[in-house]
C-alpha cells in the first residue's frame, strides 16, 4: 500500500475583487473551489483542465505560494494549512515547483549557477565549496553544461531555460515536485526531452510529481492516476488507463474526444462544447458544467453532485451517475 | 559621471557577456543620443576643469595677497580668472571649489537613491499598511516647503560638508521612493519572485537580489540626474550662507560671497554660476539620454 505524502481537502482558494468605495469585498473569483485529491508516495498525478479552471491556482495554493481561503492540506500527516510563511521555510526544502513560463521564472540579472545555488543558500545546505560543487551536479544532470553557470538566462534557449528551472527545484532533493505546465510554452520537439528528464529524474530520486497540464496526450504519458478540474472542481478522478479508456463524466468525455488519433482511418465521435468556460466570479448553480453540458437535466441545476466512487479509485462527480 | 559611468560599465563587460550585450547596447544607443553626447562632452570639460586644472595651475585657493592692489584684480597673466575680494586666485577656487560641489553633489544623489530605494522597494513588496504609512510619510515630505525648514535645520546640526548632504538626502529621497515602489509593484508579480518564495527565501533576501537588481538601469538615470539637482542645491544652500563654510569654497558660497560685488565685478558671480550651470545641464543631457538609451521601446 502506497502511502499518502500529501493530500488537499475541500481546499478552497478564492480571489477577493475589491469594491470602489472603503475597499470592501463586492465578489470572490472562486478559482479553487472545494476541491480534493491526494498523491502518493512516487506517483504521479496529472491534474488537467482548460484554461481558467484553477489547476494552477489548486498547485500553487498546495505548496501555500497562495494562502488557502478555506480546507486543509496535510503533507506526510502534519496540517500545513495553518503555518506561518516562517513556520513554511523549513518544508519549502521538501516541496518545489517548476514554472510554465521559461522566460519569466528565472531572474535576468542572476548567473544561473547562483539561480541553481540560491535554494541551497537558503536553506544554508553545505560549505561554499560544497554547494559550487552540487551545482555543477546538478547542471549535469539536467542535461547543461556546468562550464556555462557564469551566463545570464537570456543566453538559454527555452528547453534549457526549463531544465535551469528543473535544476533550481532539484537541487535541495525535494520529495515533491509541481510541474505547472512545464512543456506548453516549448517547441513540440523540445517537449520530449524535458518530459524525458523528468521522467528519469522521477526514478532516479525518488520523487513525487503533481503535473499540471492541458495536454492531454502528456498526461497520459507521464501520470499514474489523473485529475480533471472543470471551473475550480475536480469532476473526475481515476487511475490514468481507466480515465482514458472509460471516461465518466461528459466533461472528460468531450475532452477526451478533442485528443487527435494518429490514425487516419478511424472515425470518431467528438464532442463539441457549447460556449465558453463561465465566470468563476458568478458559477451556474449547481452542477458547475451543466451550461455547456449535453445531457443537463432539471436536477443540474438544483444539486451540486457530489463526487462518488463507481470503481476503487474511480470518482465522478456527475448526477447522471448518482441516479443509478 | 560621464566616463566614470562608461568605464564602470566596461569593467561590466568583462565579467559577463550578459553585461556586454545589453550595456554594449545601452553604450550605442548613447552614442547615437545627440543630446546625451552634448553632455557628455560638457561633463568631460568640467570634471578634467576640476581635476586636471589643479596639476597645470598650482595656487593656493586660500592665500591672500596682502594690500588693497591684490583686490578685486582683474584676470592676468598672473591671475587668469583674477583675484576676489580678499585677494585670493578664482581660478584655483574654481578647481577646488568645483570638487567639494561634485562631491556634494555625488555623495548626496547616491545617498538618496539608497535611502529611497529601501523606503520603495519595502512600500512595494509589503504592500497593505506598510505601503500605506510610507507613501503617505513621502507625500508628506514632498509637501514641506524645504528652505524655511532647511535653514532651522542647519541651524540645529550646524555647518558643514557632512551636514548639507544629510540635508540634501533628507530632502532628496522621495521621487526615488516613488519610482521604486511603481516598478517594485509590477515586478513582485514576475515569476522569478515566485520562484524565489517557493524555495523559502525571505523578504529581505527577494527585495535585495532579485527585485533591486532589475530597477538598477533605472536607479543610475535617476541617480545621474539627481547630481545635478544635488548641486543646485548645494550652492542654494551655500547662498543662504548654511553651506560650505568659509575659507574653504564650494562653486555655492563662491556665489554667495560674490553678490555684493555684483555691480563692481560681475566676473566673480560670473564664473562660478557658469560653472554650475554646465554641470547640472550636462548631468540633465545625460541622464535623459541615459533614460531614452535603457528604453528599449524608443527607436534612437
Amino acid at each position: 500500500m502506497a502511502t499518502r505524502l500529501v493530500e488537499v481537502q475541500k481546499l478552497k482558494k478564492w480571489f477577493p475583487i475589491k469594491g470602489v468605495v472603503f475597499s470592501t469585498t463586492v465578489a470572490s473569483v472562486k478559482a479553487v473551489d472545494e476541491v480534493s485529491f491526494f498523491i502518493n508516495q512516487g506517483e504521479t498525478l496529472g491534474l488537467v483542465g482548460e484554461s481558467g479552471s484553477g489547476k494552477t491556482t489548486a498547485g500553487r495554493t498546495m505548496l501555500k505560494l497562495l494562502q488557502p481561503t478555506g480546507g486543509k492540506i496535510i503533507y506526510k500527516g502534519e496540517d500545513i494549512t495553518k503555518l506561518t510563511p516562517n513556520q513554511m521555510r523549513p518544508l519549502r526544502r521538501n516541496m518545489q515547483i517548476m514554472f510554465q513560463d521559461p522566460y519569466g521564472s528565472l531572474n535576468p540579472r542572476m548567473p544561473v549557477g547562483d539561480i541553481i545555488q540560491e535554494p541551497l543558500d537558503v536553506h544554508g545546505i553545505g560549505t561554499r565549496k560544497e554547494r559550487r560543487q552540487a551545482v555543477a551536479t546538478m547542471m549535469e544532470t539536467v542535461g547543461l553544461r556546468p562550464e556555462y553557470e557564469r551566463r545570464y538566462p537570456h543566453e538559454f534557449s527555452g528547453g534549457q531555460r526549463q531544465r535551469i528551472g528543473v535544476a533550481r527545484a532539484l537541487v535541495i532533493n525535494p520529495e515533491l515536485l509541481v510541474l505547472d505546465e512545464p512543456i506548453s510554452a516549448l517547441d513540440v520537439s523540445i517537449q520530449s526531452q524535458i518530459i524525458n528528464l523528468l521522467q528519469e529524474l522521477q526514478q532516479r530520486l525518488n520523487l513525487t510529481y503533481l503535473f499540471i497540464a492541458h495536454d492531454l496526450a502528456v498526461v497520459r504519458h507521464m501520470s499514474d492516476r489523473v485529475a480533471v478540474m472543470y471551473l475550480g472542481k475536480i469532476v473526475e478522478t481515476a487511475e490514468n488507463d481507466e480515465l482514458f479508456d472509460h471516461p465518466l463524466h461528459p466533461y472528460t468525455q468531450a475532452l477526451l474526444s478533442a485528443v487527435p488519433v494518429p490514425d487516419p482511418e478511424v472515425k470518431r465521435e467528438r464532442i463539441i462544447l457549447q460556449g465558453d468556460i463561465p465566470s468563476p466570479v458568478n458559477p451556474p448553480s449547481g452542477c458547475h458544467f451543466r451550461t455547456r453540458c449535453p445531457y443537463a437535466m432539471p436536477i443540474c441545476k438544483e444539486q451540486e453532485p457530489l463526487a462518488i466512487e463507481v470503481a476503487p479509485g474511480h470518482t465522478v462527480a456527475c448526477h447522471l451517475l448518482t441516479k443509478k | 559621471m560621464a566616463e566614470k559611468a562608461i568605464e564602470a560599465k566596461k569593467k561590466g563587460q568583462k565579467k559577463s557577456s550578459e553585461d556586454y550585450t545589453y550595456v554594449g547596447m545601452v553604450f550605442h544607443r548613447l552614442t547615437r543620443h545627440k543630446l546625451a553626447m552634448v553632455g557628455a562632452f560638457m561633463l568631460i570639460l568640467i570634471l578634467l576643469f576640476v581635476f586636471v586644472g589643479p596639476l597645470v595651475w598650482r595656487a593656493d585657493p586660500n592665500a591672500q595677497i596682502e594690500g588693497i592692489e591684490g583686490l578685486f584684480n582683474v584676470p592676468s597673466s598672473a591671475h587668469p580668472m583674477g583675484t576676489d575680494d580678499y585677494g585670493r586666485d578664482v581660478l584655483a577656487r574654481m578647481f577646488f571649489g568645483g570638487r567639494i560641489s561634485l562631491f556634494i553633489g555625488f555623495i548626496s544623489a547616491i545617498t538618496s537613491t539608497i535611502v529611497g530605494a529601501v523606503v520603495g522597494l519595502a512600500a512595494g513588496y509589503y504592500g497593505g499598511w506598510a505601503d500605506n504609512i510610507l507613501m503617505r510619510f513621502t507625500d508628506a515630505m514632498l509637501s514641506i516647503p524645504t528652505f524655511p525648514l532647511l535653514i532651522a535645520l542647519a541651524s540645529v546640526i550646524g555647518k558643514g560638508v557632512g551636514q548639507i548632504i544629510l540635508v540634501i538626502v533628507v530632502f532628496g529621497w522621495m521621487v526615488d521612493a516613488r519610482l521604486v515602489r511603481g516598478l517594485t509593484l509590477s515586478l513582485k508579480e514576475q515569476e522569478y519572485v515566485e520562484a524565489a518564495r517557493a524555495i523559502g527565501a525571505s523578504a529581505n533576501r527577494i527585495m535585495w537580489r532579485h527585485l533591486f537588481p532589475n530597477t538598477l538601469a533605472v536607479l543610475i538615470v535617476s541617480t545621474t540626474i539627481g547630481i545635478g539637482g544635488a548641486i543646485i542645491y548645494e550652492a542654494s544652500i551655500s547662498f543662504l550662507g548654511f553651506g560650505v563654510q568659509a575659507p574653504f569654497a564650494s562653486w555655492g558660497n563662491m556665489l554667495q560671497n560674490a553678490q555684493q560685488f555684483i555691480w563692481n565685478s560681475p566676473r566673480l558671480i560670473i564664473y562660478p554660476g557658469l560653472a554650475i550651470f554646465m554641470t547640472v545641464l550636462g548631468f540633465n543631457f545625460f541622464g535623459d539620454g541615459l533614460r531614452d538609451a535603457i528604453d528599449p521601446k524608443l527607436k534612437l
